[in-house]
Parts: structure tokens; C-alpha cells; sequence
């Protein structure tokens, strides 16, 4: 089914470009109903209050049968914690925390920034013999993928098959403008694929294990249990399309917002510690993700002087709440020097960013690193052209022109 | 910005911190997590952690995190606009401010950010720079961070008077002044008391002057506690189970002493959670190794030579103990108002919801406020009853309303109706309360189960949500404020993610207190301060 109204228009492909005026449309009613019996919320405080209330499931089981089709996981296998509730999300994202931050690992993402920076180093030192480069090609897309692979411990020479396999997995999460059922059957052929394929790993790493996080998940074993072997596929499925379809879009959507802002470029270049403030307004004014998702009413549930009703699909559209002005002020502005800046880049609530760290990290030190060593750099083509998912939004390719490329530090 | 060198100061308000650990990746060397989500850190890290620290602080989701100062001057208010009463006194008055601990200091924040421009004086009998007390029974017990160094953000630019190190003995309404332990008297236009409250001590002034016997309330308490927990490996004794109490007992059992609490009610937390959560935290005691003994008292401390060696408990046991701590409460600071003609007495310094203080005969002072542990104030949401609350989160908030009622004139006064929010974290569980859970009839696990120590407590007062209690489940606490704001039925009939089937209402076994029964129930309203408003509303149910 098609959406009409506003929210049909984010959906279309045209919307990519500029969803913001459509999300400022969208805000005049917080809580939209859809043709389809959903419901989309777009201003801040409804959002926050939503992502902190228990009556809100992640676990797509949870709908009724008129939504099946509508998301669910692929038959048969066990979800991801994204899709879990509490305890079960609970317990594995518990498990999962222990081999990459606190409080088992706690100087794990931190300790590998020099090994992040090299990584960066490279690929931009790839660049230097040139005046044009894709930065999502280049550094944008292999930089967190090489991250993820190595935190996984999986061989990046496998990284062309996965990667079609995740595309399509992406591409067809949340709500598109096509028909659901086919969105799901292409996706669940993709999702068979790749964890057919992370089994296979899993196995092998099961007789051998390494000190990759793969192999932590399938060893660790105290007194709360381990994983099963199927949790272990199912998080590491996860973590693999997360560090995969997101930071690039942070890193290419952030080198675009600051190509078209070359004061805060210059800024930025004299005073690398704006960095930290550069990323956070990043993730207000232009997140990777626009659609977390989608949640199921538990029970009817009133916000202001609407009710969803009990089984009802809900969709929290974070990027429009990321520029309500009932939350910030001037929140079309790109300010790096925000004071307080709480946005909903990494969503809210148990399901908050598991891997935040990291991709704060990552593009610290990526947008840093450009923004030092790309000698007058600009844009070829403004807008540039954007990839179709509506959810995870960012530029399929960013061409940029520059006079050439500072050494390394 | 203070320059290289210098230390940094971090300040985490964790009444708002959700656990969500952001801080620990950044910065792993300052913040630490205990167990699932209590948060632990170092408030004066070196400046070499500068970096790291703006970094975790940018990183907070819910930007709880304040480094150098204590919060940001909140640039989207828009002032309030002249009014004849208010404005002259912003830019004529005098404002002296007793008590310059958390209450205290933010008050003068907050006067300054109200565009207070007259002189403010801060009169204080600790001699040091003002500090943070939560870390005191935690992180600076366990050897972490160091006694004194949980100094409170420093103001750069607050342009106050410091009276330190010098009582405040007297007042004089009459000639609105002060009178200081130094003789000096310091007249004022408006007064804020913000006093605070010591460790009760243990009673026997002989016994407690054993070597070995400690209460803990200060940095120096802290300090000489630390240093004996720290030396010895010889058994603590812990005099009372209430948050103080049993978080320093946990510390015991985190450096592997061995303990023994000794609490005379049934269970611990029962004075604030009540009977049915205090056997949750006293099975959380036993699981970790404590020796916890319920219903009992402490009959003497004994020593030889001057050193405590020995307590005996009335259940006829003789334990011989190496260290005992007095942790038996707080006695308020009001014998300076002796005389004043204030409503000021054991029972603190009685106010109205606007921080304004009662004279003796009940009636409301306009030139006298108080705010922090020693004021007490009526909740329209619990049927207008006093309460003393102790809580940090309560301090500040208390402070900001008094603060802003100083300079506003009558129309723009703000009433406090923030509801009382608490933290504590002990045996590695991050415990959260909001509402006042004694004030009850009945709880209810909503989320979660006792058994794991992972759970939502919702407490309900004659069919409605009064409080909640989590137990590693800081993220949901919002939810359930605000079912506490509406004054939502209880128990709560609502499908949630992660109920056992099980769930019903219990009597939460709450301590005998007086309860009122009304018709009628209050509701309270709106985010900012300046927009919380309490309606009455009549229910048939
Ligand atoms: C060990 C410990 C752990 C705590 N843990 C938590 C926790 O986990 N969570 C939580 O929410 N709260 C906790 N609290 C409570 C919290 O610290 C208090 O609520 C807060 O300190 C209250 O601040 P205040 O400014 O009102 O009072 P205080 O901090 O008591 O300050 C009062 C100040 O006034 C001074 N003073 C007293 N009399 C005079 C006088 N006559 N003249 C001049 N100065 C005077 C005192 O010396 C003191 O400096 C804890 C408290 C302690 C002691
Ligand atoms: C800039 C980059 C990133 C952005 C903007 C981002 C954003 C988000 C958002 C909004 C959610 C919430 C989803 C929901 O509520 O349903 C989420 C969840 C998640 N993210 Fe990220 N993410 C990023 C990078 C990463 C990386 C690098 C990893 C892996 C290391 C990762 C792993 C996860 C996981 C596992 C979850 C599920 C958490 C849970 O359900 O508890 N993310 N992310
Ligand atoms: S909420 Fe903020 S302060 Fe609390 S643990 Fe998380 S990042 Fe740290």
C-alpha cells in the first residue's frame, strides 16, 4: 500500500534529498495516523516519552495478525536483541557489552583509537595522487568496515559478498514506499544468506577461537549462561549490518553538512577539539538514522490527545524530533557549539546505540582527518545523489574536488 | 577555562543519569560502572583527562554530565520581564546565604543567572571549598577517589563574599542580620538557610569517643573512615541499615571485610522503601557476605585502652569488632535559629512550597528562605504533609526555586513541586527511587523480578501511583514520574514489556505514619519550572 500525505512524501525517493520542510509538516500533528494503521510521532518530548515507556515493544511478534509480513523476523530464527524485549534483549545485550565496553571491557573502544587513526591515515593517503575523489567510496564505506570486520573477526577479503547481502537488508527495514510483502521476502532471502554465512564462521570459530568478539560471544560462560550458538549468529548478523550501513552515512553526510558550512571547515581545521561538538550536532541535524525500528503498542497508549491503540505499529521519526523547536533553538541552524545537546541520533532507552561509542570515535577521528588533510576540498555535485532507504538516510556517492592531500601526522 | 595544571572538575547529577555508560567508553579512566548501571567516577581527575572528559560529556544522552561547572546558564529562558517588586531588588539587594554546600552554592548559581547583580555573601563553617557527599560512602571508601577531592564544580565568575570556616550563631529578624561565631554581624535583605543536617551520633558520648567508633556525614569523616577500612582486616560493624548505612557496608564487602549490620527495624531501606523492597536489599546483603541481623540493636561498644575492641547486640551476641560506624541518620542544623522566632526545631525548617520559611506562629516571611536537607516543605502531591527530603536531587532543585523566589516578585514565584528523586548504589545494583514510596498502602513489581534484583517497584496510596522503585532499571523511572504527575491508578493494569505473570499487589508494609483520607486528588503539570502548576481534581471512582 501507498502512503498518501506527508508522511507518503518522506517515503518517496524524492524526499531524500530534503525531508526536513516534509518533517516540519509532519510536527504540525505529533502523532499521525497512517492509512495502514500506524502511527508516526515526530516531535522530541513524544519521542523521549516513548522510547522510555515499557508499553512499547521491539519485538515485532508482538503485532497482530492483520500486520504480519509487516517486519518480523525471518521464520524460524531467533531475533536480534534490537527486536528483543527486556529481559531477553537485556540479557544478550548484556552479553554481548561484555566484550566491547563496560563494566567488563571498559578501555576496549578507547584504546583503539590508534589503530582507527591508522586505518584512516591510509585510506586518505590513498587519495593523494588525486583532485577527485567519492568519499563514500574511499573512506567513508571501507573505514567502519574494516572496523566492524576486525572487531568481529571477519575476514575483509569476504567483505563484497556480505556487503550485497546487508545492502538488501537495509534497503528494504522500515517503512519504503513498496509493497511490504515483497520488501520482506527479498530481505529474509538476504538475512538467510548472511547467516548462513556468519554460521559457517561461527563453527569454524568454535574449534579455533581467536580473541575476536565472535569468538568471546561462543566461549564466555559464568554463572548468568552463554549464548546459544543461534544468539551468537543472530548478534553477530547485527553488529555486522549495524557497523555497516551507519557510521558511513555519519562520516559521508557529515563531510557534506561541512562542505556546505566552510566556516565550521576552517574552524574545525585551526581547532581540532570542535570535533567532539561537530559529531554530536552531526547526529541532530543530519542522522544516519531517520527510522528506528518499528515498535508495537502493548496497550492503548494516550500521548497528548491521540490513542494508539493496543497492537498498533509505531514508527518515531528521530530526525524530525531532532529539529523540533519546542526542543532546540533554531534547529535549522548547524551550530558545533551547541551547549546540552540531547539529540535522538542514537535513539533512547534500552534500545539506545549499542555500538555509539564506536561510531562517536570513528567519526571523530574520520571527519577530523579530512577536514585537516583534504586541501581545498568542494563539492562536485550539491545535492549528491542518495541511497533509496528512507530510514537509514545518506549519500550514495559524495564527489569532491580538492587541490590535494596534507602528510600525516 | 582554567588553564593547564590544573585539575578538572566533574560533577555527574545522577538523579538524571540513566546508566547508559556512554562515559566509561570515553573517558575509562575517570568513570567506572559497577555491576549492570551504577555509575562511579572521580570528580577531580587530572588535567591530562581533560580531553577524555569533554569527551564523555558531550557523549551523555541525557547530558547529565557537568565538567567545571555546575550547569550551563540556560540560554533558551527568556527573562522575566521587569515587575516593580522584583527588579529593584535584583539590581539593590543584599542576599547572604547560610550553609555553602550543595544547597548553598546553587542557590548562588542560580541568583546570578537570574541577573541577581547585588552583592551575595556565603557564610559557611567548613573550612575547604565546597564538596559533593554521594561519593563519600562510595567511591571514596572503596580507595577510588580520594577524600578531598570531590570538590563541587568551581564558579568561575560567581562574584560572592566567602565566609568560610565561620559559623553563622544567631539571627536577628528585627535588624535582619546574621550574627557570626567571630562576633561579626552581617546584615542582609534576603536570607537563605541552607544548613544542612549532621550524623547522628551514637549516644554514649563515652563509647563514641572509643578510637574506632565513626559516624559519616563530611570529607574529614570520610577521610579518617577510609583510612581505617583501608589498613585493617578485622570486622566492621555497621549501626543502621539505611542508604548510608548499607552502602558503607557494601564497601565492607567490596574490600573483602568482613561485617555485620546491625539494624532494628525488619529489614534495610525499610525507613524509605518500606518492608516488601527492604527484603529485596536484605537479601542482596546476604548474597554478598554480609552479616546482616534485623531487629537488633546495639546495647554497648567496648574498648580497651581507649580502642574499640568489642559490641554487644541485643540478641545476647558478643562481637568482637575493629571498627564500628554510627550510621543513625541526621540531626538538622537549626540551633542557630534558636531564638529567632522561625518555625525551625528538630523537625528542620518548616517553609512553603515556594522556599519561603514560617515564622513560629505559621505564618509565611518573605525575606527568609530555605532550601537543601535542612528545609521542609508541603507536596501538594501528598496531600500537602511536610516533607523532609534529603536527597540531592531535592537540594538543587529546592536551591533553584528559592534562588528565583528571591528575585522574582509575588506573580512570578515558582512553587516546588519537583517530585523527590534518589539514588544510591550498593552491591553493585544502581537503586533509583522518585515519588515518596512511604507514602503507600501497597506496591507492585511491574517489570522485572525481586529474585534477580532487577525489577520496577510502582507503590500506590488508596488506588493511585505515589512512587516507584527501580532496581537496575534506571531507564524507566521517567515513565513511571510521570504516571506519579497525573496521580494514574494503581495498581497499573497496563501491558508492559518485561512482567512476570505473577504480578499483583502486595501491603508494601510502609512504617506507621498518619495518612489523611480526601475526596479529592492533586495533579501536577508541565516540565520547566517556571510552567509546573498543581490542580486539584475530584474523582468518582
Ligand atoms: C555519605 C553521604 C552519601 C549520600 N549519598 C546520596 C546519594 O547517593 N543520593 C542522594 O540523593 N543523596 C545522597 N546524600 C545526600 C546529599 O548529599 C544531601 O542531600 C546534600 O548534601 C544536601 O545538601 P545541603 O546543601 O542541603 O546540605 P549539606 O550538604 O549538609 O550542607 C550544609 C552546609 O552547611 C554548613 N553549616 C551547618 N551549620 C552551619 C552554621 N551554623 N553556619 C555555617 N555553616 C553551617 C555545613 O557544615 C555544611 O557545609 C548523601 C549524603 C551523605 C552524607
Ligand atoms: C553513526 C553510526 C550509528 C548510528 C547513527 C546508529 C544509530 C542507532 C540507533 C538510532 C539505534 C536504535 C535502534 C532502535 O531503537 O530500534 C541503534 C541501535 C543499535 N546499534 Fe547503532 N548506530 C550507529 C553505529 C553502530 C555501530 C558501529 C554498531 C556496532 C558496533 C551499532 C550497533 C547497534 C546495535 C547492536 C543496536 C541495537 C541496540 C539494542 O537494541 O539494544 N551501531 N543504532
Ligand atoms: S547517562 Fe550519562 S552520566 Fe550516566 S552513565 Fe550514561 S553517559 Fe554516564
Amino acid at each position: 500500500m501507498t502512503e498518501n500525505g506527508v508522511f507518503g512524501r518522506i517515503l518517496a525517493h524524492g524526499g531524500r534529498t530534503d525531508p526536513y520542510p516534509l518533517y516540519a509538516e509532519l510536527r504540525t500533528t505529533p502523532v499521525t495516523p497512517l492509512e495502514d494503521g500506524s502511527y508516526v510521532v515526530s516531535t522530541y518530548r513524544e519521542i523521549v516519552a516513548l522510547l522510555h515507556d515499557p508499553r512499547v515493544s521491539s519485538d515485532r511478534r508482538n503485532l497482530p495478525e492483520t500486520f504480519a509480513g509487516r517486519e518480523t523476523g525471518v521464520a524460524g530464527r531467533s531475533p536480534a536483541f534490537i527486536a528483543l524485549d527486556p529481559p531477553h534483549h537485556d540479557r544478550l545485550r548484556r552479553l554481548t557489552m561484555r566484550h566491547f565496553g563496560p563494566p567488563g571491557t571498559p578501555g576496549l573502544v578507547e584504546g583503539m583509537r590508534p589503530e582507527l587513526t591508522a586505518i584512516v591515515t591510509g585510506l586518505i593517503d590513498a587519495l593523494a595522487d588525486r583532485t577527485r575523489a567519492d568519499i563514500v567510496e574511499t573512506v567513508a564505506y571501507p573505514f567502519p568496515v574494516t572496523v566492524i570486520c576486525r572487531l568481529l573477526g571477519v575476514p575483509y577479503e569476504d567483505e563484497p559478498r556480505f556487503h550485497a547481502w546487508s545492502t538488501e537488508i537495509v534497503e528494504t527495514i522500515g517503512p519504503g514506499e513498496d509493497d511490504m510483502a515483497e520488501r520482506q521476502r527479498r530481505r529474509e532471502r538476504a538475512a538467510s544468506a548472511l547467516s548462513e554465512y556468519l554460521g559457517g564462521l561461527a563453527d569454524a570459530r568454535r574449534r579455533a577461537p581467536g580473541d575476536d568478539l565472535i569468538s568471546g560471544l561462543l566461549t564466555h560462560d559464568d554463572a548468568e549462561g552463554g549464548m546459544s550458538v543461534a544468539e551468537v549468529v543472530s548478534t553477530a548478523t547485527l553488529l555486522l549490518i549495524a557497523g555497516h550501513e551507519t557510521t558511513v552515512n555519519l562520516i559521508a553526510g557529515g563531510m557534506l553538512t561541512l562542505l556546505r558550512h566552510p566556516e565550521v571547515l576552517e574552524r574545525l581545521r585551526r581547532d581540532p577539539g570542535l570535533v567532539i561538538g561537530t559529531v554530536e550536532e552531526l547526529l541532530r541535524y543530519e542522522p544516519p538514522v531517520h527510522f528506528p525500528a518499528t515498535r508495537v503498542a502493548l496497550d492503548d497508549i494516550t500521548v497528548g490527545d491521540v490513542t494508539i491503540p493496543r497492537g498498533a505499529p509505531i514508527v518515531l521519526a528521530l530526525a524530525a524530533g531532532n529539529r523540533d523547536p519546542d526542543h532546540v533553538r533554531a534547529p535549522e541552524r548547524f551550530d558545533p557549539c551547541r551547549e546540552a545537546n540531547e539529540h535522538l541520533g542514537f535513539g533512547g532507552g534500552v534500545h539506545y546505540c549499542f555500538g555509539a561509542p564506536l561510531a562517536r570515535l570513528e567519526a571523530q577521528i574520520a571527519l577530523g582527518e579530512l577536514a585537516r588533510r583534504l586541501r581545498g576540498p568542494r563539492l562536485v555535485a550539491d545535492p549528491p545523489p542518495y541511497r533509496p532507504s528512507a530510514a537509514l538516510r545518506g549519500p550514495r556517492r559524495l564527489l569532491v574536488d580538492f587541490d590535494g592531500v596534507n602528510p600525516a601526522r | 577555562m582554567p588553564g593547564k595544571g590544573e585539575s578538572v572538575r566533574v560533577v555527574v547529577d545522577l538523579t538524571r543519569c540513566q546508566g547508559y555508560g556512554q562515559c566509561v567508553f570515553m573517558a575509562p579512566e575517570v568513570f567506572s560502572m559497577s555491576g549492570r548501571e551504577a555509575l562511579a567516577y572521580d570528580p577531580d581527575p587530572p588535567d591530562a583527562q581533560r580531553e577524555h572528559v569533554l569527551r564523555a560529556a558531550a557523549a551523555c544522552p541525557v547530558q547529565a554530565l557537568h565538567v567545571d561547572r555546575v550547569s550551563a546558564p540556560d540560554p533558551d529562558r527568556v527573562p522575566d520581564p521587569p515587575s516593580p517588586d522584583g527588579d529593584g531588588f535584583r539590581r539593590t539587594g543584599r542576599v547572604v546565604i547560610v550553609g555553602a554546600s550543595l544547597a548553598g552554592m546553587r542557590a548562588a548559581t542560580v541568583l546570578r543567572r537570574e541577573g541577581f547583580a547585588g552583592p551575595i555573601i556565603l557564610v559557611g563553617d567548613e573550612r575547604g571549598e565546597p564538596y559533593d557527599r554521594p561519593p563519600l560512602s562510595k567511591q571514596v571508601l572503596t580507595g577510588q577517589v580520594r577524600a578531598h577531592n570531590t570538590a563541587l564544580p568551581r564558579l568561575p565568575d560567581l562574584d560572592a563574599e566567602w565566609v568560610r570556616g565561620t559559623a553563622a550563631t544567631g539571627l536577628d529578624l528585627g535588624r535582619r542580620c546574621v550574627r557570626l561565631a567571630n562576633g561579626r554581624d552581617v546584615e542582609f535583605d534576603r536570607l537563605l538557610i541552607a544548613t544542612g543536617t549532621r550524623a547522628r551520633p551514637w549516644p554514649d558520648a563515652a563509647e563514641a569517643a572509643l578510637d574506632g567508633v565513626f559516624t559519616l556525614r563530611t570529607a574529614e569523616d570520610a577521610f579518617r573512615l577510609r583510612r581505617r577500612l583501608g589498613e585493617g582486616t578485622g570486622r566492621v560493624l555497621v549501626i543502621g541499615a539505611g542508604f548510608t548505612g548499607s552502602e558503607i557496608a557494601s564497601v565492607c564487602r567490596e574490600l573483602g571485610r568482613p561485617v555485620t549490620v546491625a539494624e532494628r527495624g525488619p529489614a534495610p531501606l525499610v525507613g524509605a522503601l518500606g518492608g516488601v523492597i527492604g527484603a529485596v536489599a536484605a537479601d542482596l546483603q546476604r548474597t554478598h557476605g554480609v552479616d546482616l541481623r534485623c531487629g537488633v540493636s546495639v546495647t554497648a561498644l567496648e574498648g580497651e585502652a581507649g580502642r574499640l575492641c568489642r559490641a554487644r547486640l541485643s540478641d545476647g551476641d558478643t562481637l568482637p569488632v575493629e571498627v564500628a560506624v554510627a550510621a543513625l541518620g541526621a540531626v538538622r542544623n537549626v540551633e542557630w535559629l534558636e531564638g529567632s522566632g522561625l518555625a525551625a526545631g528538630p523537625w528542620g525548617v518548616a517553609c512553603d512550597a515556594g522556599c519561603r520559611v514560617f515564622d513560629i506562629n505559621g505564618l509565611v516571611t518573605d525575606d527568609v528562605f530555605a532550601a537543601g536537607d535542612v528545609a521542609r516543605l508541603p507536596h501538594p502531591l501528598y496531600e500537602y504533609q511536610f516533607l523532609t527530603l534529603e536527597h540531592w536531587g531535592s537540594a538543587v532543585a529546592q536551591a533553584e526555586v528559592a534562588a528565583h523566589n528571591m528575585v522574582s516578585g509575588q506573580a512570578r514565584r515558582w512553587p516546588h513541586l519537583a517530585l523527590p528523586v534518589f539514588w544510591s548504589s550498593q552491591f553493585g545494583v544502581d537503586i533509583k527511587s522518585v515519588g515518596v514510596p512511604t507514602f503507600a498502602d501497597e506496591v507492585m513489581i511491574t517489570q522485572g523480578t525481586a529474585k534477580e534484583h532487577r525489577f520496577v517497584a510502582v507503590y500506590g496510596y488508596r488506588g493511585r501511583i505515589t512512587a516507584a522503585v527501580t532496581f537496575d532499571q534506571g531507564m524507566w523511572l521517567e515513565f513511571y514520574q510521570g504516571l506519579i504527575e497525573q496521580a494514574a491508578p494503581f495498581p497499573p493494569r497496563f501491558r508492559t514489556v518485561d512482567r512476570s505473570g505473577a504480578a499483583h499487589p502486595v501491603p508494601a508494609e510502609v512504617p506507621d505514619r498518619v495518612l489523611a483520607s480526601h475526596g479529592a486528588t492533586v495533579v501536577v503539570t508541565g516540565h520547566d519550572p517556571a510552567e509546573r502548576r498543581a490542580w486539584l481534581v475530584h474523582r468518582s471512582r
